[in-house]
């Protein structure tokens, strides 16, 4: 990873919202399990994301992150136990589950824009074609969102003549588009070269400051504790601590962070 | 030669006949085609089993059986269809639709599972997340094998001469009779008259083919 780029920063004792001052519950995930044929990829995972609350899920490759974060929007389905948003169990499928998931922004590692849509294409069709906004406002406020990301000089381009770090940042802004409740983000930074990793977290952490509620996979330790409540480590399909940045990353607990956290600051 | 001029206006009507073969059962091949291949990626599995039974039967059987199957045996079932230009259309597409679906899946699968996925993650159902996400892109590699799909047919239109269609290849056929001298000039009339359809049909794929391409 390249979170050597980020380690060494001035740590930042600034927190977006006081914890006392957080919202209700608003992702609570209950005795979940997930299953990839034989690998019990998630397990008994209870875990409950405030709203206003910036929760950074860390831990080794393969310990289950990509899966707790792509459950939450039903893109991976679960074994048993059950998660709900906003009150809301997931619902199964259909018009009921594209509904709610217009409501959970997703930001991936990869990008994912849309390859045959322009910058601005991408960012207005949910606005558009979920939310049935007029094509005037839908690109007023699209554009106001790229300015935001700091890409609206891209507007008219199509997304392989971007930077990664500017696919990434319009790859936010797509999802911003839809006034979500929460953002997840899965390892947005891994996929980019190292002077890029910066201008993606700066977004990041301005969206945390106005109060989004957000889930983000990331070995980020300057992201973390810039602008995380909360740091839980998974390993092997557990959740094994759960800890304020600070804390977890001064005084881990549990051997298994000890040890993750001893590799990821040698690299 | 001058049996050809003179057999002029019966080869035009055996060709407007196997174009209309041609056409009619290209698009509807194409819409049942599409249909069966969202049947193939659904998410519902009953769904994806529809889909490739009908598309195994359609590709695994020869043409004139399945001409067989529409022209004489389902008309016993009850199902009366007038021998004639409309049991043709439904065997061509039955048989053809499972080409357009195979070439629209491998093309549907050609587009990256992340382009979807980012497309559900925003709220977008099944079907516009194929509309509009999936199906653009998958257009750009779908459409040289559909255009291969389509000249097979206009070829395989052919085979509707021997159930009492007079199409271009019935029309040759009757005329080589009238004609027994000049067999050669008409099979040349014949093809000269399939080419009308097929060489446009690559021309304008390649047209296409330009335009959909974009960068990645
Ligand atoms: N679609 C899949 N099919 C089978 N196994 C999978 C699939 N996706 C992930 N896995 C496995 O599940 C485990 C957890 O994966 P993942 O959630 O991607 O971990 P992480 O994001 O922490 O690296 C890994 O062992 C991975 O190989
Ligand atoms: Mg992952």
């Amino acid at each position: 990873m390249n979170d050597a780029s980020t380690t060494d920063e001035p740590i930042v004792d600034h927190e977006p919202t006081p914890r006392d001052q957080l919202g209700g519950p608003l992702v609570v995930l209950d005795g979940v399990n997930k299953y990839f044929g034989e690998l019990h990829v998630l397990q008994d995972i209870d875990l409950t994301v405030h709203r206003g609350e910036v929760l950074v899920v860390i831990g080794p490759s393969g310990s289950g992150k990509s899966t707790l974060c792509r459950a939450i929007n039903r893109l991976e389905t679960i074994s048993s136990g059950q998660i709900s948003i906003d009150g809301v169990p997931l619902p199964e499928e259909g018009k009921a589950l594209a509904r709610l998931r217009s409501d959970v922004g997703m930001v991936f590692q990869s990008f994912n824009l849309f390859a045959h849509k322009t910058v601005l294409e991408n960012v207005t069709l949910g606005p558009l074609k979920v939310r049935g906004m007029k094509s005037a406002a839908a690109k007023q406020e699209a554009m106001d969102l790229l300015d935001r990301v700091g890409v609206a000089n891209q507007a008219q381009k199509m997304p392989a003549q971007l930077s990664g770090g500017q696919q990434q940042r319009v790859a936010i802004a797509r999802a911003l588009a839809m006034n979500p409740k929460v953002m997840l983000f899965d390892e947005p930074t891994s996929a980019l070269d190292p002077e890029m990793i910066n201008e993606v977290l700066d977004v990041m952490v301005g969206l945390a400051k106005e109060g989004m509620t957000m889930v983000v996979v990331t070995h980020e330790m300057g992201f973390a504790r810039k602008a995380a409540h909360r740091v839980v480590f998974m390993d092997a399909g557990r959740i094994v601590e759960e800890a304020e940045p600070e804390v977890f990353f001064t005084a881990p607990t549990s051997d298994r962070a000890k040890d993750f956290l001893s590799k990821i600051l040698t690299h | 030669m001058d049996s050809v001029i003179e057999s002029l206006p019966k080869l035009w009507d055996g060709f407007t006949t196997t174009l209309f073969l041609a056409v009619v059962s290209g698009v509807l091949s194409l819409v049942v085609g599409t249909v069966l291949a969202a049947f193939r990626v659904s998410p519902l599995r009953s769904l994806r089993i529809i889909g490739a039974t009908i598309v195994e039967i359609g590709r695994n059987t020869p043409l004139t059986l399945v001409f067989v199957f529409f022209v004489f045996i389902l008309p016993t079932t009850g199902y009366i269809l007038p021998l004639g230009r409309v049991p043709a259309v439904i065997a061509l597409t039955v048989y053809t639709s499972a080409f357009v679906c195979e070439a629209v899946r491998s093309g549907i699968n050609s587009v990256g599972v992340g382009q979807a996925e980012a497309a559900r993650a925003i709220g977008l159902g099944t079907v516009q997340t194929l509309s509009l996400v999936v199906i653009p892109q998958a257009l750009r590699t779908v459409v040289p094998p559909l255009i291969n799909v389509l000249i097979a047919l206009t070829k395989n239109t052919s085979v509707a001469a021997g159930f009492a269609v007079v199409e271009l290849t019935a029309t040759g056929r009757s005329l080589a009779r009238d004609f027994p001298t000049d067999v050669l000039w008409m099979l040349g009339g014949v093809a000269f008259f399939y080419l009308v359809i097929t060489i446009p049909a690559g021309t304008i794929a390649g047209a296409i083919e330009r335009r959909v391409v974009f960068s990645r």
